[in-house]
């Protein structure tokens, strides 16, 4: 399974979440499977998808889920240990990790290579860390959501992009319904 | 008053709640009042663009977010403001450490010190310098002001304003 699969099977259950989404490609895949108000696309800030993820989780209540990929949190390594010395049980990150820059042409991250975000997250003091294959994300990330806790999802999958267009909405636009849902 | 408890006072006064820190000996102090205040969520960043990240995140949460950071690390954030704080239209107060400034004792700051000014214009960022004490006065209105027009804000604090680095 390749991403993009990944996120059209799992957007029923991220429909009802406040979704922070990385830059690039995962997020012009979700605008397209599933626009949602309560989805904030990144357009640009690569890596900081988790910051701002548990930035509104530890600002209200709600569930958060961040969708990272393994390239992006290689740019932001240093969020793993502010996740895990800050926790926050609303706050999911769901790392896409197919081991390559998908939205630059594919080519091959460390996290493909040697380097394991499982490990290295687990290192860095999170307490809850799941590896998945892709098959099985849907089941795991429901599984997050119900227990309450701060999880780490690492899910492995296959690289490879589809066809999709750029996001043309506005930014201010896209962050304002997304803090009207925030509250709502 | 001390002038920490003064600029930790301020940011309470204007319903700052979330704040992010890269320490600076000439912030010690302010960071310390932030640690201990029960109205400020104190989370340390381990780098300026992702303390940028959490703020954001915080102020679409609900919250009123700040930064505490060195000049020196304005470089690192300079594609975070552009394209997140200033793209989405974001308020941002960032209290800055000056460093490079008079009474410097460190040479290699005087480089990133000459470049602050230039790099903050270049991107259109309103910009307050404190040298004086009695230049903090105008905090309470340089928050109002970030809050009210939604961008980010550098308020830059040399060494002169702390008294001296190290010297304190």
């Amino acid at each position: 399974m390749i991403r993009s699969e990944i996120l059209r099977e799992i957007a029923p259950i991220l429909r009802d979440q406040l979704v922070i989404c990385n830059i690039g490609l995962p997020s012009q895949e979700l605008h397209m499977i599933d626009d949602q108000p309560t989805n904030f696309y990144m357009l640009g800030t690569m890596g900081l998808a988790s910051s701002i993820g548990l930035g509104v989780a530890l600002a209200q209540p709600k569930t958060v889920i961040s969708i990272d990929g393994d390239g992006s949190v290689l740019t932001n390594l240093g969020t793993l240990p502010t996740i895990a010395n800050n926790v926050a049980d609303n706050f999911i990150l769901l790392i896409i990790d197919n081991g390559s820059y998908g939205s630059t042409g594919d080519q091959p991250t460390y996290a493909g290579k040697k380097t394991s975000l499982t490990a290295v997250a687990k290192a860095c003091g999170c307490e809850n860390v799941v590896e998945c294959r892709a098959e099985e994300t849907g089941k795991v990330l429901q599984d997050a959501i119900d227990s309450k806790k701060m999880t780490i999802i690492v899910c492995k999958c296959e690289s490879g992009n589809i066809k999709v267009p750029v996001i043309t909405k506005d930014p201010v636009v896209i962050r304002d319904r997304f803090m009207t849902a925030v509250q709502s | 008053m001390s002038i920490n408890t003064k600029i930790v006072n301020d940011l309470i006064a204007n319903k700052i709640s979330f704040v992010t820190t890269v320490p600076c000996k000439q912030l010690a102090g302010v960071i310390d009042e932030i640690d201990r205040s029960p109205d400020i969520f104190h989370i340390p960043s381990n780098k300026e663009d992702e303390g940028m990240g959490l703020c954001a995140g915080a102020w679409m949460g609900g919250k009123r977010p700040a930064i505490i950071m060195q000049n020196t690390a304005l470089g690192v954030t300079l594609n975070t403001l552009a394209t997140l704080i200033q793209y989405y239209r974001m308020p941002l107060p960032m209290l800055i450490s000056y460093r490079g400034e008079l009474r410097e004792p460190v040479a290699c700051q005087v480089e990133m010190a000459v470049h602050t000014k230039a790099l903050l214009a270049q991107l259109n960022i309103p910009t307050y310098h404190f040298h004086k004490e009695r230049d903090a006065d105008e905090l309470d209105a340089i928050l109002k002001y970030t809050f009210m027009c939604n961008k980010p804000v550098a308020i830059l604090t040399d060494a002169s304003f702390w008294g001296g680095y190290g010297d304190q």
